[in-house]
């Protein structure tokens, strides 16, 4: 019996084309873009943070979210919304430094980022039909990658970030002089929770939670909407991130 | 307005091949096949060219035109300017037959392989009743027409012959949901085996095989990531585990 064709093939010869990729468009531009702009993004969030400065606006009662939860002894104590249960952090530490490393998992190992950062960093591949430079591939199969799984842990952790920082932009409905106050800060502040929402609820791993993971959708009518929903908002989901990170920035 | 087209096509077969050049006549209308033919009629008779229908629907005409896999029934010449030289390749992928023609066989091995569909034991043959919402999933990926547009662009294999034992596709993906997906498929290990036979897990998602698809078929949303979160539900999270096993909702 003769060898499966898959093995076979890696004896037998393809067309001799020589370069890369014969690809005359610009396919190098996209990965460009994504790089400046997470790299410009990663090291603006950075700074932001580690300065431990300009988070809350007392007037208005702003709390950007990059500083929520404010919870460590160093924050400005209005700014607590839920108290201050951690000693006080040492210069450069981020005061959200209880939610941020699962906003960060639940980008990391969100399937659009995948495919930016697999592209755009990892150049793996850098662009359709364009070779990777790298000589072994294994995928998501191995360590570390592997924990690409756990997606949608980080989901349900982003939920309960979505309405803290929900509570965080109702709070900011403070007007100078007490009472009912409406600003550009608010604008700002409820782009980002509707953003944040749309992104998290628009995620492939609530895509198959509230119902792609069902075999007959006629017997879950409730979930069969709601998997419907999801996808609607699902086919746009890079908007919500590209939409938010630019929210987050204000 | 006719024009004459630069075009570069590759002729050879396993033992080597070339780029070589020539100057075609294209007329309004005409698509990247038309030129093809042109070509073989009028300088190149030996040239040669698997094709089919000409109508985007029987998939033999895969190429590469400029670097990018196409059909070449579905690639107008009007996307060119009239100073360019189109290049027309074989799909790199697969073993070269001879100039445009590939040996695709490793599709229709790793199509074996697959589980056929597995009819429920208690209905017979005409019993079979199926909600038109629990059908319509499967339904988009049954318009796959078998160009392997998606297998040719797919960096696994692609660049990494060697993993062509060990994965087998974007193409056999979308067959893997399908029938995953399926309302009366009874098979019970489909995750398991898209995992563990067909190297699920090393696709990482890029979406080429979504960009190139003819036919316009989600691979990557709505085949690739549903069954990646299938095998999640079964192999990296004990809460849905747990909740099958209590609640006894594998059929759901």
């Amino acid at each position: 019996m003769s060898a499966p064709a898959a093995v076979r093939d890696i004896a037998r010869r393809r067309a001799t084309i020589a370069g890369r990729t014969l690809r005359t468009d610009r396919w190098w531009l996209q990965p460009l873009i994504t790089v400046v702009g997470l790299v410009a993004w990663v090291l603006y969030a950075v700074i932001r943070t580690a300065t431990q400065k300009y988070y809350w606006v007392p007037q208005y009662h702003y709390l950007t979210p990059f500083a929520s939860p404010c919870i460590s002894a160093s924050c400005i104590p209005e700014a607590s919304h839920l108290g201050q249960w951690l000693p006080a952090f040492p210069p450069l530490v981020p005061f959200a430094i209880i939610t941020l490393p699962f906003l960060l998992g639940f980008r990391l190992t969100c399937y659009y980022y995948r495919k930016a950062y697999y592209r755009s960093f990892w150049l793996s591949p850098p662009a359709c039909a364009v070779s990777e430079p790298h000589k072994k591939y294994s995928g998501e199969t191995r360590f570390p990658l592997i924990f690409q799984n756990v997606h949608r842990y980080f989901f349900y952790a982003a939920g309960i970030i979505a309405l803290l920082n929900t509570y965080d932009s109702i709070v900011a409905f403070h007007g100078k002089t007490g009472g009912f106050g409406f600003g550009l800060g608010n604008v700002i502040l409820l782009a980002n929770v509707v953003l944040l929402w749309a992104y998290t609820a628009s995620c492939h791993s609530c895509r198959s939670l509230v119902g792609g993971r069902l075999k007959h959708f006629s017997k879950h009518p409730v979930r069969y909407w709601m998997w419907r929903q999801v996808s609607k908002l699902n086919e746009k989901h890079i908007w919500h991130w590209r939409g938010r990170r630019w929210a987050r920035s204000r | 307005m006719g024009y004459d087209a630069k075009l570069r096509v590759w002729r050879g077969d396993d033992e080597g091949g070339e780029l070589k050049d020539f100057t075609v006549e294209v007329n309004e209308g005409e698509v990247v096949l038309d030129v093809i033919h042109r070509l073989q009629a009028t300088q190149a008779p030996d040239l040669a060219v698997r094709w089919n229908c000409k109508a985007g629907k029987c998939g033999s005409c895969s190429a590469e035109v400029n670097g990018r896999p196409r059909l070449m029934c579905m690639t107008r010449m009007n996307t060119f300017t009239e100073q360019e030289t189109v290049t027309v390749t074989p799909l790199r992928t697969f073993p070269v037959v001879r100039d445009l023609v590939t040996d695709v066989s490793f599709n229709y091995e790793k199509a074996l392989e697959m589980p056929a569909f597995q009819p429920p034991a208690e209905l017979k043959p005409g019993e079979y009743r199926m909600a038109q919402v629990d059908v319509e999933r499967s339904q988009e990926f049954r318009k796959c027409i078998e160009c392997f547009l998606c297998q040719n662009t797919c960096h696994v294999v692609r660049d990494h012959d060697e993993n062509k034992p060990a994965f087998s596709g974007p193409r056999m993906f979308i067959r893997a949901a399908e029938l995953d997906m399926h309302p009366l498929d009874a098979a019970e290990n489909r995750k398991e085996f898209a995992q563990e036979s067909q190297g699920l897990g090393m696709c990482n998602i890029t979406k080429c095989c979504t960009e190139v698809c003819p036919e316009g078929i989600h691979i990557t949303d709505n085949a690739i990531i549903p069954m990646k979160e299938r095998v999640v539900d079964r192999k990296y999270d004990p809460l849905v585990w747990l909740g099958s096993k209590i609640f006894k909702r594998a059929g759901a």
